[in-house]
């Protein structure tokens, strides 16, 4: 393995900004990412090891708690008659936000010929797909009855009944399952040339086989070229338009009901925004953790955080305005409920999350119209961890404020979680980072042909 | 079918420079480089392709299979009042098209590139030849229809040389 240390230049304002000197070399670059995969003696996986145990132990009791559901039903979870989406309506919204960015990301990126997308797609995408695929499990077992679920799939039955097509858990689960399939293919198309590199560094003969299959016999010829970027761009086109109707979808959920403080037009756009918001953040915390554990200094450089930050920032902005929106439509349209929904999420039960919210997604993010912030990798690692955290009060309190603060006084009640809400919830964190472990154990985690291709721009400019 | 010349280029510049050299003085048969090299594509003649017609037939025709399954469905096997929207409600059916259309879109143009490049296919003469494990990672690699008289062939090996080849193979058909 090839350890590049090597200054990061932050003040490097040329064009040639988004790989370090020393790495422009192709060989630096497939040895950078495919020797952790093939080189067994040369890298340790001691902290992989730890994730992945402390992962896995969080997978088991997620799958107990999910087990529980479809065993005892719903009432394990704090939900009640009011409050009849607890946890997994919010942790749903929340995974898939952030299974939203990683497409985002890849695909407009590359549509806006965005170079620095190079190094950062691959687990991106990876991200979008573990994470939609989280997102998937919770509608299920929010469902009550979750082992009737294949119901939403119009099929022949005895019943002789279809679906519901006006009913938004069908948009739903048509939306979710697109997605993700077109998110697996999507990144495997940009796998099949890493595959075959990594088929021909094999040095053993099963790495070499596995590898070679999920390459299908690439050559990297130019008319595989040609296909192939006409295929990306295709793709790319359509993911852009898909990603962002699979979470209005998510947002009209809510704004299709009738409730005060869901039932407004900004809601498909406003989480649209909120899921790239929350996705970036995610991206950021994984480039992180992936420069940290590949020691790809060399590839994911302060230049690439500076970048992020600033589309957190904007997205910042973005939430606030939404965030005023909302109070600025309750207090001037003048509805009883909805003015009233306001006040209590200001100065109600649930108070202090929403503040905490506000506090994570709008102000401490303003730390990043400055420079030296934003070459900080701690600091936009950690803002970037706050984001996430606000983002998520922001789908729990999405849920709990309305439901528990409906237009009958006499049907307001609190929804107070229990040890079951908990364990889905972190348990789905486990299952995240284990198939996200397993992932960087096994695939290149970064493109290592477009990061060729970049390295050889930066190094001939 | 005779003999291949693969010559292989430490860049991308220099592949394109001797493709642009020798072009028109043999068969060219293909390039196999790292990435993809645009010039390179150009200079090789190509079939069109017809991925994103695929793309387009599959997208509509799943878009049309899904509403037409919708309007069946809602309208003539079983039409119910829900409280009084239209049978044929088109804007709340207009997801689950959009969305399979996307999906059936891709899959369309992901099947017509596996065609159109020959895949899966996973082995290729080219793989037992030498050094060619290299075009995956690092090295451009140029295969041209070797020239049957020798003078022919000693010429053009010289002027892939002369174009910055660092190594020349031929292969036996």
């Amino acid at each position: 393995m090839t350890a590049v240390t090597l200054r990061n230049d932050a003040t490097a304002a040329e064009a040639t900004r988004w790989t370090l000197p020393g790495t422009r070399d192709f060989e630096i670059v497939n040895a950078m990412i495919a020797a952790p995969l093939l080189d067994r003696g040369a890298w340790r996986w001691r902290a992989w090891w730890i994730g992945f145990v402390i992962s896995l132990a969080l997978t088991l009791a997620f799958l107990f708690a999910v087990f529980l559901v479809f065993e005892r039903g719903i009432g394990i979870w704090g939900v009640n008659t009011s409050s009849v989406w607890g946890f997994a309506i919010a942790d749903y919204v929340w995974w898939i936000g952030i299974g939203n960015a990683g497409t985002l990301i890849s695909a407009m990126l590359l549509l806006m010929r965005q170079k620095w997308r190079a190094a950062t797609n691959r687990f991106a995408e990876a991200m979008t797909l573990f994470a939609a695929t989280v997102a998937g499990i919770f509608p299920i077992i929010h469902l009550g009855r979750p082992l009737y679920f294949y119901w939403l799939t119009p099929y022949p039955n005895t019943m002789a009944l279809w679906p519901q097509w006006r009913s938004a858990l069908i948009w739903d689960f048509w939306a979710i399952l697109s997605y993700i399939l077109f998110s697996i293919l999507f990144w495997y198309v940009g796998l099949i040339p890493d595959f075959a590199t990594m088929r021909d560094r094999a040095a053993t003969k099963v790495p070499r086989l596995i590898y070679g299959a999920l390459a299908l016999g690439w050559r990297g010829a130019a008319r595989h070229w040609h296909a192939y970027e006409i295929l990306h761009l295709a793709l790319a086109c359509l993911g852009v338009p898909l990603v962002v109707s699979l979470h209005s979808v998510v947002g009209m959920d809510f704004a299709a009901s009738l409730m005060p403080g869901w039932q407004e037009t900004i809601f498909p756009p406003y989480f649209v925004v909120g899921a790239m918001y929350s996705g970036f953040a995610m991206v950021v915390c994984l480039a992180a953790l992936v420069r940290w554990g590949f020691r790809m200094d060399g590839l994911i450089t302060l230049s690439h955080f500076d970048v992020m930050a600033k589309v957190m920032l904007a997205a910042a902005i973005v939430m606030g305005l939404s965030y005023a929106t909302e109070w600025f439509n309750a207090w001037y349209g003048g509805e009883r409920a909805d003015r009233s929904l306001v006040a209590f999420e200001f100065t109600g039960a649930y108070a202090p999350m929403f503040w905490a919210l506000l506090l994570c997604n709008v102000v401490i993010p303003q730390a990043f119209w400055s420079a030296a912030v934003r070459s900080s990798i701690v600091a936009v690692f950690v803002i970037a961890v706050a984001i996430n955290v606000g983002m998520w009060f922001e789908r729990i309190l999405i849920v709990w404020n309305t439901l528990s603060h409906d237009y009958m006084p006499g049907m307001w009640r609190l929804f107070i979680p229990t040890i079951w809400d908990w364990i889905t919830t972190l348990g789905s964190l486990g299952l995240f980072a284990l198939m996200y472990l397993v992932f960087v154990r096994l695939v290149p985690v970064v493109s290592m042909h477009e990061v060729r291709k970049l390295v050889a721009e930066e190094a001939a400019s | 079918m005779t003999g291949l010349l693969l010559a292989e280029f430490a860049d991308a510049k220099q592949l394109v420079a001797a493709t642009q050299r020798v072009r028109g003085r043999c068969r060219l048969i293909d390039a196999y480089t790292p990435y993809p090299v645009e010039d390179v594509v150009e200079l090789l003649e190509h079939r069109r392709s017809y991925i994103r017609v695929a793309m387009l037939i599959g997208g509509f025709a799943m878009a049309a299979l899904t509403y037409g399954a919708e309007y069946y469905s809602a309208v003539i096997d079983y039409p119910y009042n829900s409280g009084g929207r239209p049978f044929d409600a088109w804007p709340t059916f207009m997801l689950f098209p959009f969305a399979t259309g996307i999906l059936v879109a891709a899959v369309a143009g992901f099947t017509t590139f596996l065609a159109e490049c020959g895949l899966p296919r996973l082995h290729d003469p080219l793989f037992a030849v030498a050094g060619f494990e290299r075009a995956s990672q690092d090295r451009f690699v140029l295969a041209l229809e070797r020239p049957d008289a020798d003078d022919d062939r000693r010429q053009m090996i010289g002027a892939l040389r002369g174009a910055g080849a660092v190594a020349i193979r031929e292969v036996e058909p």
